[in-house]
């Protein structure tokens, strides 16, 4: 059995809050996770849960207080900026926002090459990385001189894929990657992350709120509450039949596509919410 | 709305390059021409100075313009013109070197303290405000006392005096530029904290720096030459300021002595001025996005043809409540009227929820708020008619249709957050409408207040009320604005969007809210989504819109079941909920990993 990808084990996030006596926002309470060589692994909860602090946590942009995030073997959390940087070629990212993330004043040329003048690429060879990317993601290839603004939000998140792709990394952390967009767009972009993972082998953690989103492109999923994975395991078990009852909750919340199903959903919940109640009074 | 303004600050209109847009206003191309006259002046004025500029001639004082003196000679009697070409050049440059100070310790200070917070940025705010309640003048003065009389030391420290000015405006474009996700994506990516800054930071701050430098050169020449006519600086200096001293000695004598550098001083401030606000129009009011929403992004335009209709004959069944024909929405654009709904027909009877769904930019919001008549501005109905209770919405005055709506329409946005006012208690929001519309007493609107919260399901009723919207969750302010819309027991609910900020829990229960009063109030009400569960949860019909044509409309389970249009087809194709799941990672997929 060889180790994992990413191995995540007790991590604990803390905010620090304002003023001397604040303790802070303790926004992780001990997570674990792991995530194998090709493997897509979901990661699932609602605003505040927790799941893009991990995902950042990942990344080094969250502070880790206690607890060990190791990329194939080696510890990442907490490692100083300069030797964090050497990690930009394994470990990539695509943020919700197809708005935010791109600057808007740069051309879509200036923004891939970024990751790639890091390395050290020379020009001619940046260009043509360039445009090998906006082919890979299915982009015109005179897409490079024009800016953000003149893309779609569909076509923004594939430049924003091209970006994290640029260094060929390993694990790229999708946070709410296609919750931005309209659902046919959101069904392109989740099939072009699943083509270059079936063609390069890379990773994925993919944060969301959505379930449905969630349980098509997952190997496996973990379910976060309030700082904690309150289940994990399978995708298509945690997503159809869960143990825990927040993700029970969670599923039957999610209204789905058909009136004579949902009316059934809708029963269901009822009675789930009437038998907790129950329980608590008991 | 934030990224459309951040693209607003960034980006400035494309097409043609900066100085020619400059140049085309004849009132900023006449400042660049006076602003590089006396660039000319300051470097290259020195040698035409006809004679040494304090040079006294005992036998020509006070000698009249021309001949000899082109502008006469002062009371020492030194040649005037001399004066003013080697005035200029020290009057600027020290204008220039305060400026310099300035922007050296308020941008770079601005900018480490904004980038990286902590000590220094406590440390560096601390003293900025420190310097800021110091009075200039005081300060100026004092240090004239101390050190001598020197223009270039009074304005290099005039110069840090006006350093927080740059410093407080580049802290708080720097702070906000550290929370947007690029920034993130290029730390991500490796890059160093020097070419972030550089890169992404400087690029944000650059055009405002701009603006404000011009400000501040003005400022600096006005408050030199204010310290220099004070009588203040070094004699052996001709600066304006103490041209204008030397004048005003003489101003019965030889009034024109004053003339010149207050030629001088006024047509340089003014200049700066009208540049820094062209500046300002140019680099940060540039290239405005064209006004009204955006429009669909792939696919082809959708051509004009009949929308289906699923069992048309049920209109027209005497229980309608709406009835809307043929709406066109336009916005104003720069290049004409832009139709973003073209002609369509919708009806909502009574006591029936309608669906209007879409994907973005397919024009059901702006349907929904033509309708209610909140349309953004430039944006207005070309056509149509929107019929509600025997009265067309979109015919008659503003106030026929506010009366209108606040009794029989009501309405539930998207972001309950910011359809509350956060300087307003939940209460008083409440209580407002209520007395307006219905004209009832403070205590039977604030009993009827207290009864919608409860209503609505929220625990303490007590204390919502009393409450400010940013002390409530997200949920509870839907739960609140759904109170506010349902008060005046309005027969027909334009809910946008109600649930799509809210997290699917939330949404599960607003949803049941609004079913429950729907039922309980026999309300109509006009649903506009992009998600289908949410139409299968509550819709009795749905309309399907795509680039502001209905292309298909019908009893909810006949779209689900056999949607006939290839656009209603898709996108019911596009529906993830309820398929399969990618099911574990396969051993095969797993080339390098044995287990």
């Amino acid at each position: 059995m060889t180790e994992p990808l990413l191995d995540v084990r007790d991590v604990e996030v803390r905010y620090p809050g304002r003023g001397l006596r604040s303790k802070g926002f303790l926004a992780l309470r001990g997570v674990s996770l792991d995530i194998r060589e090709g493997e897509t692994v979901g990661l699932v909860g609602e605003s505040g849960s927790g799941k893009t602090t991990l995902g950042r946590a990942i990344l080094g942009l969250a502070p880790v207080t206690s607890g060990s995030i190791t990329y194939r073997g080696r510890e990442i959390s907490g490692l100083p900026r300069r030797q964090r940087r050497t990690l930009s070629d394994q470990i990539q990212v695509v943020f919700q926002d197809p708005y935010s993330s791109l600057n808007p004043s740069m051309t879509i040329e200036a923004i891939l090459s970024e990751p790639l003048t890091v390395r050290g690429g020379a020009g001619r060879e940046a260009r043509d990385r360039i445009a090998e990317l906006l082919d890979q993601v299915a982009l015109p290839s005179d897409a490079g001189r024009r800016l953000p603004r003149e893309f779609s939000g569909g076509q923004r998140q594939r430049i924003a894929i091209a970006r994290a792709l640029a260094l060929e990394p390993r694990l790229i952390v999708c946070d709410e990657a296609v919750s931005a967009l309209d659902l046919s767009n959101q069904k392109r972009i989740l099939r072009l992350l699943t083509e270059i993972q079936e063609d390069s082998g890379v990773s994925y953690l993919f944060v969301s709120h959505d379930l449905a989103v969630v349980r098509h492109v997952s190997h496996r999923v973990a379910v976060m509450y309030r700082g904690e994975i309150v289940e994990s395991g399978d995708g298509d078990t945690v997503t159809s039949d869960p143990e825990h009852p927040y993700t029970r909750r969670l599923l039957l919340a999610a209204p789905v596509p058909d009136p004579d199903l949902q009316a059934r959903r809708r029963r269901e919940r009822a009675a789930l919410a009437a038998r907790e109640n129950h329980e608590r009074t008991v | 709305m934030t990224q459309e303004t951040a693209a607003r600050r960034h980006a400035p209109g494309r097409g043609r390059g900066l100085p020619a847009r400059l140049l085309a206003n004849p009132a900023t191309a006449l400042s660049l021409a006076f602003l590089f006259l006396v660039t000319l002046v300051v470097f290259g004025g020195e040698p035409l100075a006809p004679r040494d500029p304090n040079h006294s001639s005992l036998h020509d004082i006070l000698v009249g313009p021309g001949g000899d003196y082109p502008l006469g000679t002062d009371g020492a009697g030194r040649d005037v013109l001399s004066r003013l070409l080697v005035a200029t050049r020290i009057s600027v440059l020290a204008a220039l070197l305060a400026l310099a100070v300035a922007l050296l310790l308020g941008v770079a200070g601005g900018m480490l303290a904004g980038y990286y917070g902590g000590w220094f940025d406590t440390v560096s705010t601390w003293l900025t405000s420190l310097v800021m309640s110091l009075p200039a003048i005081v300060v100026l003065l004092a240090a004239r006392a101390v050190l001598g009389p020197s223009v270039w030391l009074s304005m290099a420290i005039f110069g840090v005096i006006l350093s927080p000015v740059f410093f407080r405006l580049v802290y708080s474009l720097v702070s906000s530029v550290r929370e947007e996700l690029y920034v993130d994506a290029a730390r991500v990516s490796g890059l160093g904290d020097a070419r972030i800054l550089g890169r992404h930071i400087l690029a944000v701050v650059r055009a405002p720096i701009i603006i404000q430098a011009a400000i501040v050169t003005s400022t600096a020449i006005a408050i030199q030459s204010g310290l220099e006519f004070l009588g203040l600086g070094d004699p052996s200096v001709p600066t304006w300021g103490s041209m204008l001293n030397e004048g005003f000695a003489n101003i019965y004598r030889a009034p024109m002595l004053l003339l010149w550098p207050a030629v001088a001083i006024a047509l340089t401030s003014v200049a700066l001025a009208v540049l820094a606000n062209t500046l300002r129009d140019e680099l940060e009011g540039g290239a405005r996005p064209a006004g009204g929403p955006q429009t669909a992004e792939d696919g082809p335009r959708e051509t004009a043809h009949a929308p289906v209709r699923h069992r048309p004959e049920e209109t027209g069944t005497g229980r309608e409540l709406l009835s809307v024909r043929g709406l066109r929405v336009g916005y104003r654009t720069p290049a004409g009227v832009r139709e973003v709904v073209h002609g369509i027909d919708l009806s909502v009877d009574r006591g029936e929820v309608h669906g209007l769904v879409g994907e973005s930019g397919s024009g059901k919001t702006q349907t929904a708020f033509a309708v209610m008549g909140l349309l953004s501005r430039g944006g207005r109905v070309l056509a149509g008619s929107a019929v509600f209770e025997g009265n067309d919405l979109l015919a008659g005055g503003e106030a026929d249709r506010a009366r209108v709506r606040g009794r029989g329409i009501g309405y539930v946005p998207q972001e309950p957050m910011s359809n509350l006012d956060p300087s307003f208690t939940i209460g008083s929001q409440l209580v407002e409408p209520l007395r307006v519309c219905l004209g009832m007493d403070r205590r039977a609107a604030r009993a009827r207040a207290l009864g919608l919260l409860e209503r609505v399901g929220i625990p303490d009723p007590e204390r919502t009320f009393s409450a400010y919207p940013h002390q409530v969750s997200g949920g509870m302010a839907q739960r609140v604005l759904i109170a506010g819309a349902v008060s005046t027991e309005p027969a027909l609910l334009i809910a946008d969007e109600p649930t799509t900020a809210l997290d699917v829990t939330v949404q599960a229960e607003v949803l049941d809210l609004l079913r429950d009063l729907q039922q309980d109030l026999d309300m109509g009400v006009l649903l506009v989504t992009h998600n289908f569960g949410v139409v299968a949860d509550l819709c009795d019909r749905v309309s399907v819109m795509r680039s502001g044509h209905i292309v298909e409309s019908g009893p909810t389970r006949e779209i689900f079941r056999d949607a006939e249009h290839p656009y209603t087809q898709s996108l019911l194709d596009s529906i993830l909920d309820g398929g399969s799941a990618r099911g574990p990672l396969a051993p095969t997929d797993r080339k390098d990993v044995d287990r």
